[in-house]
């Protein structure tokens, strides 16, 4: 196994409270990996160790087989682009300016704005539909266009890889569709590697390639969609009585609650 | 030249060979009349008093002419007391501007992290025990409640809301400290301390205006080196470490920055109210943009310290107010003018 991005043998705990124990995980390259679990479960939490954001008490990150921590966390950063679950920017700031600051990792106090920035921005800001919002302000923004915004500026970064948290929260159902849309262009057409938390299990299997399933910070089955929704899987991790047909419009797993008895 | 790619509204982008920018022209136009109207308010300030001095002959003084009174009256008593203002101003703002982008919170300024009432409990200390060097005991008075306070706040990291709240209940400390001191203290010592802690420019002179140009000369490029960090230290932790910021070693660096320039300067000249706080929003409302731009706020904060000084000494001559109370008085006004306006273009 080559894998750019892995977490093995790991312990992550907040404060006192230990979320994870000797979890391991590995990120396929070239795949689009969703984790999925019920709330609390530790999806965040194992995420935001594998971007970095959280040291782990015991255990490693490995970046292309060199410990994470032990990278420059710039270097870190123009291979590896974290999106927080619900970013907030300053007021005032624009779309534009947003999408400038995912150049920080590569911009040093002499060189702030570069023919190449400049470059990659307009890409970001075109390939994504937000360059007529250049000029808006990020708090002006729908729901929608936020998101379009920061995953501009998370394409701006220039990452092979990208990790995000829940990009798709207080969304309504067509800005899912949308926003994951966008993810799929941004992994075929950018070749990312993309690995987020989603918590639409039907969206999860028509949009990811591999499904990692976690409850109570251990992973209970990693494969393909297929491999992992199953009505025995949904019942264990979830505690959720269901039944699994293909999807009628992308023949992927399509997850259907059972009512429950009265 | 190829047309740009990305047409950037109110900037102006240079590059030449590795050096490039995107510079906010609303920011140098507002820079450069801030720093216009702040040499304008210099030159009136140090001609005027019981002995008035003419624009052009200011000019010939500056230049090496001038009678023998002349010289002296101007540069051994005017200058100095509007150059500690100048440089004051200048260091309380971007202290200011540092400080709120640091914690995102607009009404974060040095205050919070303790130098105002720190410096305030030296100099009290000092005032009423007798032991003299003021400025020295405030310095060390700021110097001492900032790390305090920083230590306090430390808890696997910085979070600027915990920082705002341990910085204020600290401040309210630290200000009973300096009643109790004041209440033990006899009558003469309590006016001077009392003159001391609103802050006043009178009576300054070279010995006040040396340290606080060294401080200033290390540390403005200081401020504006850390500045590249702001720009995503505004951010939430996560973003700004995804992008790649060392966040404990910004913030810190941001911090002592901060307090260092905000000691030095009321160590020089006394707590001068609302400079830290009203000026760099000032500068953001008049330039835009998302957070308080360091230069202009060091312009600004010259002009609002130098132009209050002069109305101090103007408004109830031949005596003079302390320069603190006018910069509240002036300040805050025109912050909420700046504020009203605001909010009614965008509701109307």
């Amino acid at each position: 196994m080559n894998d750019r991005l892995r977490g093995s043998d790991l312990t992550l705990s907040y404060g006192d409270v230990e979320v994870t124990k000797n979890l391991d995980i590995s990120v396929t390259d070239g795949r689009i990996t969703a984790i999925i679990g019920p709330n609390g479960c530790g999806k965040s939490t194992v995420l935001r160790a594998l971007g970095r954001l959280l040291r782990p008490g015991g255990g490693e990150v490995l970046l292309d087989g060199v410990r994470i921590d032990k990278m420059p966390t710039r270097d870190v950063a123009r291979i590896l682009g974290v999106l927080p679950q619900s970013p907030s920017a300053p007021d005032g700031l624009t779309v534009a300016d947003l999408v400038m600051r995912g150049r920080h990792p590569h911009q040093t106090w002499f060189r702030q704005w570069s023919s190449d920035d400049e470059e990659l921005v307009a890409d970001a800001l075109s390939w994504t539909g937000m360059l007529e919002f250049a000029s808006r302000p990020v708090d002006a923004l729908s729901g929608g266009q936020r998101q379009r915004a920061w995953i501009s500026m998370a394409l701006a970064q220039g990452t092979d890889l990208l990790l995000l948290d829940e990009p798709t929260t207080f969304l309504d159902l067509a800005h899912q569709i949308d926003v994951l849309d966008l993810i799929r262009r941004l992994h075929r057409e950018k070749q990312r590697t993309v690995v987020m938390v989603l918590h639409d299990l039907s969206l999860a299997a028509r949009y990811a390639d591999v499904l990692v399933a976690m409850k109570d910070g251990r992973i209970v089955a990693t494969g393909t969609p297929e491999e992992v929704l199953t009505p025995e899987l949904l019942d264990e991790v979830f505690d959720l009585k269901a039944m699994v047909v293909p999807d009628p419009a992308t023949g992927t797993p399509l997850v259907i609650p059972v009512p429950r008895e009265t | 030249m190829s047309s740009p790619l990305l047409v950037l509204p109110g900037r102006r982008v240079l590059r030449a060979g590795p050096v490039s920018a995107a510079i906010p022209l609303r920011t140098v136009a507002v820079t450069l009349l801030a720093l216009a109207a702040t040499v304008a308010a210099g030159v009136v300030a140090v001609g005027h008093g019981d002995f008035p001095i003419s624009p052009e002959t200011v000019w010939q003084v500056v230049t090496g002419g001038g009678t023998r009174i002349e010289r002296h009256i101007l540069l051994n008593l005017r200058l100095p007391r509007v150059l500690c203002g100048l440089l004051a101003g200048a260091a309380l703002a971007v202290a200011g501007a540092l400080t709120q982008t640091f914690a995102r919170n607009p009404l974060a300024s040095p205050d919070v992290l303790g130098v105002t009432y720190g410096a305030s409990v030296g100099a009290v200390a000092a005032i009423v025990l007798g032991v003299g060097l003021i400025p020295i005991a405030a310095l060390a008075g700021a110097l001492l409640s900032a790390a305090a306070i920083y230590l306090l706040a430390w808890r696997q990291g910085i979070d600027g809301y915990r920082l705002v709240l341990i910085g204020l209940g600290a401040g309210q400390l630290l200000a009973g400290i300096t009643s109790w001191l004041l209440l033990r203290a006899d009558v003469a010592d309590v006016s001077r301390a009392s003159i001391w802690l609103s802050g006043s420019l009178a009576g300054r002179d070279w010995s006040h205006v040396r340290p606080l140009a060294v401080a200033l000369v290390v540390l403005l490029p200081a401020a504006v080196a850390v500045s590249i960090a702001l720009r995503v230290l505004q951010f939430g932790d996560d973003t700004a470490r995804g992008l790649g910021l060392r966040l404990q070693g910004a913030q810190l660096a941001v911090v002592v920055v901060a307090a260092a320039l905000a000691a030095a300067a009321v160590a020089a000249a006394g707590p001068i109210e609302f400079v830290a706080f009203v000026v760099p929003q000032i500068a953001l409302r008049l330039c835009g943009g998302s957070r308080p731009p360091l230069v202009a706020s060091a312009v600004l904060g010259a002009f609002l310290v130098v132009g209050c000084d002069l109305l101090a000494r103007i408004v109830v001559a031949p005596e003079e107010l302390p320069v603190g109370l006018l910069t509240a008085m002036v300040g805050t006004p025109y912050l909420l003018w700046l504020l009203l306006r605001r909010s009614r273009r965008i509701s109307g």
